[in-house]
């Protein structure tokens, strides 16, 4: 039976932990199919991949090893990938849904002519019925997606063409290391220079600037999280005082940005991160379904809004029907005292 | 030099502030009440259009957009801002398209426009989110593409520089025309529609539009051409019927649920000092947090 094939995006020499996240329920469908779990990985110097790997449950290594391919530019990993699946015909492939998986998925897929469905947040076997001919399919993928902002849940499948692609949200699957360190598998090393031609690299890098991540949100067990209706950049900057104090890291929603009150990357929610912090403060967010789908699944919401039927309510164990910029200092002066 | 720039565009529900007028009383969404708006971010693609034309006089920017005919609205909108053409893709065998018969259908259209130096598009559209058909028709182009762009530095003699976004950064990439470039939200807002183009375009419109009962402004179109919007069917652009629509798309809909978040039963406190004592005592005791 066909396997499944998942690409092992590169930050350098390191395995991205959504293309772990993605082997590791790679596994799982593979188990349940029967098949094989193969794992590609594209760069410059990929000698320690198979003890990346091998522990989250990969059987099949391909290393397609070559200067030209790091850092990674689109039309050289396209070509690879495209001849690759020729090659082993994997009935499911699948992707991290990053910058450079939306970058590349979308291109394989028109070449391959191949359905994929983006940012899913769920993947599942299932049948399908198709009406009109009445065919039936077993044990289909089902790409489950977020759409129309967040206000419903597409499930979506792919019965005619091979393979089902779908680009996966970072830290939606969870990490499963199912063999011990040092075990190994099937390691291939494929020979670049017959998989791509000159032409595909017409596009240069001239200059990257990268930054490490300069907050640890998406693992913080706290999570303040601060939305439009804190009112200015100075109310909001109360919230790094308070997470501070709880060992937590600050959130915001998507309208809390674009006011100007902190960075990008601290956006939850269906277009920045998923998080499932122990606990989720949520100050001044009225919790419009866009925000909701990146926390909803927080162990305790506390919600600190002046609107007592704002609608992150309904989700949050305790609820404080106040003015932020009152019941955040009045949360820092009493947690002071008791701690 | 003169630049054929065509930039590709989608009418779609505005589903970021989704109101109760919005909302059905089963709390799913209506969706016939939001407004149909211009994808926000093919705005930003239309501005770096604008910013090109700007530093190479003489070039032309052709919106292109495909969808039922009222997204002929947001042809005029981008002529209000700026472009020079736009041209609606409309077909019933268009209808139920996935990404991969969108990008089909409008691949085919540009190949019918011809002549092109850049094509631009927003990174993605705020009803779908996806971000595949701009790759999707680079491939089926055979172009180079840059996602996520930023900015484009500078364009000159076939070659280009563009800032993109990366996870955690940005990148400086370098490319040889004809290229595909999608642009997200971090780019530059699109102007405003300019009073005198608004004057002279509000007259535009799409064939099926100007043979409409009661249109008035035929004797317009026929002195100033550039108010006929075109309007392409499905034999306009020579496409094949089996890779459009729905029977051109490879996904199928299996299912779709209303996200409905579970309430739970929550403690209330206000925002008195003796209510905020209490709820810091509470955490503290079982451990949320301390």
């Amino acid at each position: 039976m066909n396997s499944i094939l998942v690409y092992c995006e590169l930050d350098g020499t390191r395995v991205a932990e959504v293309s772990l996240e993605l082997l590791s329920k790679g596994r799982r469908l593979a188990d349940a199919l029967n098949v094989q779990l193969e794992a590609v990985a594209l760069g410059a110097d990929l000698s320690t991949l198979p003890a990346q790997v091998y522990p989250y449950g990969a059987d099949t290594l391909h290393l397609f090893e070559d200067e030209r391919l790091s850092p990674y530019t689109t039309l050289p990993h396209t070509s690879v990938l495209c001849r690759l699946i020729e090659e082993e015909k994997p009935q499911i492939f699948l992707l991290g849904a990053t910058v450079i998986g939306r970058d590349l998925a979308p291109r394989i897929s028109s070449a391959l002519h191949c359905g994929l469905t983006a940012d899913c947040t769920a993947l599942e076997l299932g049948d399908y019925e198709d009406k009109k001919s009445g065919v039936k399919i077993e044990n289909l993928l089902y790409s489950i997606r977020p759409a129309f902002g967040g206000n419903i849940v597409a499930t979506i499948v792919n019965p005619y063409h091979r393979p089902q692609m779908a680009t996966v949200r970072e830290g939606v699957m969870p990490l499963q290391r199912v063999r011990p360190d040092g075990c190994d598998g099937n390691t291939v090393h494929h020979n670049v220079s017959e998989y791509v031609s000159d032409a595909d690299f017409m596009v240069r890098i001239i200059e990257r600037h990268v930054k490490p991540q300069d907050n640890n949100l998406k693992n913080a067990p706290i999570v303040v999280a601060g939305g439009y209706g804190m009112g200015s950049k100075e109310n909001f900057d109360t919230l790094y005082t308070l997470a501070h104090l709880l060992h937590g890291e600050v959130g915001a929603t998507r309208a809390a940005i674009d006011a100007g009150f902190t960075t990008h990357d601290r956006q939850i929610g269906q277009t920045g991160l998923t998080v499932r912090p122990k606990v989720y403060i949520a100050c001044g967010i009225s919790g419009q379904v866009q925000h909701i789908s990146g926390m909803s699944d927080s162990g305790i919401i506390i919600s600190v809004n002046s609107d007592p039927d704002a609608p992150i309510n309904a989700i949050a164990d305790y609820v404080i029907t106040g003015k932020v910029e009152e019941v955040i200092p009045k949360l820092i002066t009493h947690y002071q005292q008791k701690s | 030099m003169k630049l054929n720039i065509i930039v590709l565009a989608k009418q779609v529900p505005d589903t970021r502030n989704v109101g109760g007028q919005a909302m059905n009383d089963d709390g799913t969404i209506n969706r016939s009440a939001l407004p149909a708006i211009f994808n926000p971010e093919d705005l930003n693609a239309l501005e770096q259009a604008l910013l090109l034309k700007e530093t190479n006089p003489g070039s032309r920017v052709t919106l292109l957009t495909m969808g039922p005919h009222r997204a002929a609205d947001i042809l005029r909108e981008g002529l209000y801002r700026g472009a020079d053409e736009g041209i609606l893709l409309t077909d019933r065998a268009f209808a139920g398209a996935d990404t991969l018969a969108t990008s089909y259908a409008l691949a085919s259209a540009i190949k019918k426009i011809g002549s092109y130096d850049v094509i631009l598009c927003g990174r993605q559209a705020i009803d779908g989110d996806t971000a595949q058909v701009g790759p999707q028709v680079a491939q089926q182009l055979g172009l180079p593409q840059v996602t996520y762009t930023r900015r484009i530095i500078s364009l000159n003699e076939g070659m280009v520089t563009v800032e993109r976004s990366i996870e955690n950064g940005v990148e400086i990439v370098e490319t040889s025309l004809p290229v595909l470039l999608t642009v997200d939200g971090t780019a530059a807002q699109c102007r405003p529609a300019n009073a005198y183009r608004l004057l002279r375009f509000h007259r535009a419109a799409i064939p099926t539009e100007q043979a409409a009962e009661g249109f008035r402004y035929s004797k317009q179109i026929v002195a100033d051409e550039a108010l006929a919007l075109k309007e392409w069917n499905l034999v306009h652009i020579n496409g094949d019927a089996a890779r459009c629509g729905l029977a051109g798309s490879p996904t199928k809909v299996r299912k779709v649920d209303n996200v409905i978040f579970k309430a739970k039963e929550s403690k209330r406190y206000s925002a008195g000092d003796e209510d905020i004592k209490a709820l810091v005592g509470e955490l503290l005791a079982n451990h949320t947090i301390g």
